[in-house]
């Protein structure tokens, strides 16, 4: 029994519109709805509520809604409702507490405290519908001389790129945290997109094969599902020292959760644990990541670009350096807002830091180390509209990974109860019934209106900067300016304060 | 012509199909007025034994086995669609003893039949098609390669 | 090409449009001693009831004939085939020649001797139009009618007459109602039905005489086998009817009780076939040949005939017939749906409900693993699914009879049979 605690959430139903239809009892799987037979009407348990708003998107007489409970403590600012609740579950359970998604505590947002500048009267604007407006990027090493053979003609010395046709990913989800039908409306989106996705630590399931030259494939510290089939299989190899919702922590999928296809693509036991430890058992230094590096590589034929992602913690710019020393193409940092299937609330909540600024002292860090070009910068991190993308961008990423964002689009509503593993909508979940409430072609539709309402959007930006390519925005702090900060954050960013 | 099509697969066993279909047929109103301390009465039906679900409406056969059987010749093939025309019909129910898909049923009172047309009476796409929540109702031509 | 069809309702018209289904242009007469546009017959009982006109009533649209060239000739009568010659013979004497002709001349009632029937005048039967038409002309709201028969027939017409009348008896031999299709169970649930509904049943009994009723002028006396004696005014008798084989047998073509045909109407002569009431044809269900004068036999018998008339010896666009009686019959709001064969004596594997006014029965074959019959009184849903079953000869395993028997649903077929009839069918390219 859950002393103490009290439900989040009260489901407030219409009775005036109430056909008694029973399609929220249907789709609830925290069977948060019932039905009275003796009486015909609906009965809401507030108490099984995750407020992930399924029935109410359902309900075909718009009868419901879900509101956040009245019922409060004594109002006090240093105990809030939410600590006093917290506290109670882990004094009922003597656990750790679970979270999923990302960091919903009202820390500084930077992207929202930056401004895009605009062209008026000299260097004029770019009008994108009428002229071209170029997004295409590749990412990987750029700083190999240029060479020419005896006719004259380029030597292709350029080692491996990943090829995108504008700066935006689909970050890591595996393959059990996610569902099948997710993952294939991310497979392919990315495809009809002309970007990627990553399978994250679980796996490459055979049916996906065929998205490969849109997928990057991850290795991770558990080593799920890696053979030399699923290395040559993508655009890329990811490996993955940390993840900006958890740094500093493994993963962990439980036993229930890693059975049939999911175990079999990730090559563990039906049925076990699938653990991720917290740390590479075989990295303690950055030439042991090197050699890792290297090992994928030959084992690719040296025909994949190698990316290392890191979380965004506090030393990131000197670790950043000591990446970009280690052979990877591809430097990826994920920042403390980021999203994850599963992890302790503590560590969510509170380890690492904000991406903005942990990409902006990576990029001045490899410039002043004349490093930048040996390594494209990809970060990711709670990038929730074009606008975070833009300035990411102009801070100096060479592209950004959306996930969130992502699984919004595919219905996501921010329950934040993934690691319950009853996703209503049909994502972060491996129960049959559950999963087929996605459809991959409605998914991904959506996902590819998304990106492509972004992409006109990066454009719409970029013309009104006078900027008809985005290689011209990389890094062009120049663009930005803050508002409401102090001397030091403007320094970190690496802008000066708006107006000046 | 277009037809109604039903992914098994993408069946969530929500029946929002029925009350969309017994909206429809009441005239496309405000549902919660129509179809308030109502027992609904639709054209579709879902079958649901917790392991699969689908929908099921007149498959629209070329060789109508209802209109074939229909005493009163109420039942016609117009453009591809197979209309009751439930002023002619006077509700003997040979129709469903006929349709071996189980897709006639008699109306709210009993007296005649009714049937899926295509929501052509009701001056919109299939009311099923456009509230499934996952596609698993389709309205395509027949037999083209998705 | 030239097609001669004798009779105008069902099979007649299944008939056409099957001709039509496979050729546009070949030659159609149609020969009918009605002279009515095509009606629907079993619509009768519902003018009398007042739930139909003659209007809508008609079976096909006014231009039936037109659209689909036929020549008609109503009101005439086909009196002699001479397959020799290939002509039949009106009651005009004029001879009408045919490539290929098809009997469609359904059935007439048949009344059993009884004393004094001859001075009831006059003794009305219930099979046609005109029928329907005398009796809407001589019953009032205070006619007292009497019906011998409370099979089919007999019962459609009293239903159709307790709107115009309170007075409705019926008498029959048999001790229930339906006595063909019903055990005595689900019989005396129809019988209380009836009874409800103001009919008044007279069973296990027979008419041993009629007589005038001296105090009234046109009012009789019927005196029962069980000593009772009913007042009536009007008398129907639909006491059964008789496939009316005779143009054929008279030509030398094989008769049983029905015209002899096969799975696509073809009688036992040359060029001829027939379809309908009049026939006798194989349930695929059992084997045996029987005949099934049942309306949706008859439209399917008659479109079959009409297909491989027209196709003159092409490969047919339509499979062999597989017919089984199969019906559908409704008295005041209660309806009976029944197909294939439901009551074997002694038969293994019956299987009957009860549930308030419904009651359910199915004869599941354990052997053959096939769904032989069902008869379902007051729950029609979906009733077609095992009509289906049973005239496709489904194999059918137990488990998944049993499902079907708890409700009828496409859930407990296979998959791919589901798919098949749910999904689109793709075409590769």
């Amino acid at each position: 029994m859950e002393l103490y605690v009290h439900p989040e959430f009260e489901i407030v139903r219409n009775e005036k519109k109430c056909i008694a239809c029973r399609v929220c009892e249907r789709q609830c799987a925290n069977c948060a709805h019932g039905y009275d037979a003796d009486s015909g009407s609906m009965e809401g348990y507030d108490e099984k509520c995750v407020n992930c708003h399924r029935c109410v998107t359902l309900c075909p007489t718009k009868a419901l809604k879900i509101v956040q409970t009245a019922h409060t403590f004594r109002p006090n600012a240093n105990w809030s409702n939410n600590t006093i609740r917290e506290l109670y579950l882990q004094a009922n359970t003597g656990g750790v507490l679970l979270s999923s998604m990302g960091n919903p505590r009202p820390l500084p947002n930077y992207f929202d405290r930056i401004l895009l500048n605009a062209s008026q009267v000299t260097n004029p604007p770019i009008d994108p519908l009428r002229e071209p407006m170029e997004t295409r990027t590749y990412l990987g090493k750029k700083s190999i001389p240029l060479q020419r053979g005896a006719a004259g003609k380029l030597i292709e010395n350029l080692t491996p790129q990943i090829a995108l046709t504008m700066p935006l990913m689909f970050s890591a989800m595996s393959y059990g945290s996610i569902s099948y039908n997710a993952h294939a409306s991310l497979a392919r989106a990315a495809t009809e997109l002309g970007i990627c996705y990553n399978t994250g630590e679980g796996g490459l399931h055979r049916a996906f094969y065929r998205y490969g030259s849109n997928t990057i494939v991850q290795v991770a510290s558990g080593r799920f599902g890696i053979h030399t089939d699923y290395l040559m299989a993508g655009a890329a190899v990811e490996i993955k020292m940390g993840q900006g919702a958890k740094p500093g922590i493994g993963g962990h999928l439980p036993g229930k959760k890693n059975v049939g296809e999911v175990a079999r693509t990730r090559m563990t036991p039906d049925g076990s644990d699938a653990i991720s430890p917290a740390p590479h058992h075989d990295i303690y230094s950055i030439e042991d990541l090197r050699q890792l590096v290297y090992s994928l590589k030959e084992t690719a034929g040296n025909s994949k670009p190698i990316i290392v992602k890191i979380a965004a913690v506090h030393n990131v710019a000197a670790i950043a350096s000591g990446v970009a020393r280690s052979g990877a193409d591809i430097i990826a940092i994920d920042g403390f807002r980021g999203g994850t299937g599963a992890a302790p609330t503590r560590i969510r909540d509170h380890v690492g830091i904000p991406i903005e600024l942990a990409l902006a002292s990576v990029d001045t860090r490899l410039r002043e180390e004349g490093i930048r070009d040996d390594i494209s910068l990809v970060v990711g991190g709670s990038i929730r509209s074009a606008a975070d993308w833009i300035k990411a961008i102009a801070l100096g990423a060479d592209a950004c990974y959306i996930a969130t964002g992502a699984l919004l689009a595919l219905g996501c509503h921010l329950c934040r109860s993934c690691h319950i593993g009853l996703c209503n909508w049909g994502i972060a979940t491996q129960r049959a019934d559950l999963v087929k409430r996605l459809n991959p072609e409605i998914g991904a539709e959506r996902l590819v209106n998304l990106v492509k309402a972004w992409q006109h959007e990066l454009k719409e930006v970029m013309g009104g900067m006078g900027i008809n390519s985005v290689e011209a925005l990389r890094g062009n702090r120049l663009m930005l300016r803050g508002v409401g900060m102090t001397q030091e954050e403007l320094r970190v960013l690496g802008i000066e304060h708006a107006g000046s | 012509m277009r037809k109604i099509f039903v992914r098994e697969e993408w069946c969530l066993g929500c029946h929002l199909c029925e009350y969309h279909c017994a909206n429809a047929n009441l005239g496309n109103g405000d549902m919660a007025k129509a179809l308030k301390g109502r027992r609904i009465n639709p054209r579709i039906t879902v079958e649901d034994d917790g392991r699969i679900c689908f929908a099921v409406s007149c498959r629209h056969c070329t060789e109508p086995d209802c209109k074939k059987s229909c005493i009163s010749g109420a039942i016609s093939v117009v453009d591809g669609v197979v209309q009751v025309d439930q002023d002619k019909c006077v509700g003997c129910y040979t129709c469903i003893l006929a349709c071996p898909y189980g897709t006639i049923q008699p109306n709210a009172e009993g007296h005649v039949v009714q049937k899926c047309e295509l929501c052509l009476q009701n001056g919109c796409e299939p009311a099923c098609v456009s509230h499934c929540p996952n596609r698993a109702i389709i309205y395509e031509q027949e037999g083209v390669s998705a | 090409m030239k097609h001669v069809i004798i009779g105008n309702s069902t099979a007649a018209v299944g008939c056409v449009e099957g001709i039509r289904r496979v050729n546009r242009t070949d030659d159609i007469v149609l020969i009918a001693d009605e002279s009515h546009h095509t009606y629907a017959r079993p619509l009768i009982s519902y003018l009398l009831a007042g739930k139909t006109d003659k209007e809508r009533m008609k079976y096909r649209k006014d231009d039936f004939y037109e659209v689909n060239g036929v020549t008609s000739l109503l009101g005439k009568t086909a009196v002699s085939i001479d397959p020799a010659k290939n002509t039949v013979t009106l009651d005009s004497g004029e001879a009408v020649g045919y490539d290929n002709l098809l009997v469609a001349t359904g059935a007439s009632p048949v009344f059993f001797p009884a004393e004094g029937l001859a001075q009831v005048k006059p003794a009305h039967t219930f099979t046609t139009l005109d029928d329907a038409d005398a009796l809407l002309k001589c019953v009032r709201e205070s006619t007292r009618v009497l019906i011998v028969g409370a099979g089919l027939i007999g019962l459609k017409c009293a239903e159709g007459l307790r709107a115009r009348t309170t007075h409705v008896a019926v008498v029959d031999l048999a001790p229930i109602v339906l006595s063909s299709m019903l055990k005595p169970a689900p019989a005396e649930i129809m019988q209380a039905h009836l009874e409800q509904n103001g009919v008044e049943l007279h069973l296990g009994t027979s008419v041993k005489a009629f007589r005038p009723d001296e105090a009234r002028h046109g009012a009789y006396f019927a005196e029962l086998q069980n000593g009772e004696s009913l007042g009536f005014d009007v008398l129907v008798y639909a006491a059964g009817v008789r496939a009316n084989i005779q143009l054929v047998k008279d030509a030398g073509g094989a008769c049983g009780r029905g015209i002899t045909v096969d799975a696509f109407g073809q009688t036992s002569l040359p060029q001829v076939y027939a379809a309908g009431d009049c026939t006798e044809s194989t349930d695929v269900c059992t084997g045996q040949r029987k005949v099934m004068a049942l309306l949706p036999n008859a439209y399917m018998q008659g479109e079959a005939a009409g297909m491989h008339m027209a196709a003159a010896g092409a490969p047919l666009p339509c499979q062999p017939l597989g017919l089984i009686p199969e019906n559908a019959i409704g008295f005041f709001g209660k309806h009976i749906l029944s197909a294939g064969v439901y009551f074997e004596d002694g038969a293994d594997g019956i299987y009957e409900d009860f549930d308030g006014g419904s009651y359910r029965c199915f004869y599941y074959d354990k052997t053959a693993q096939r769904l032989r019959g069902y008869i379902l009184m007051d729950c029609p849903q979906r009733a077609g699914i095992y009509t289906a079953l049973i005239r496709n000869g489904t194999q059918l395993p137990e488990e998944q009879f049993l499902q079907l028997r708890r409700e009828p649903g496409l859930i407990a077929f296979p998959s791919q049979a589901r798919i098949d009839i749910l999904r689109k069918k793709e075409v590769a390219q």
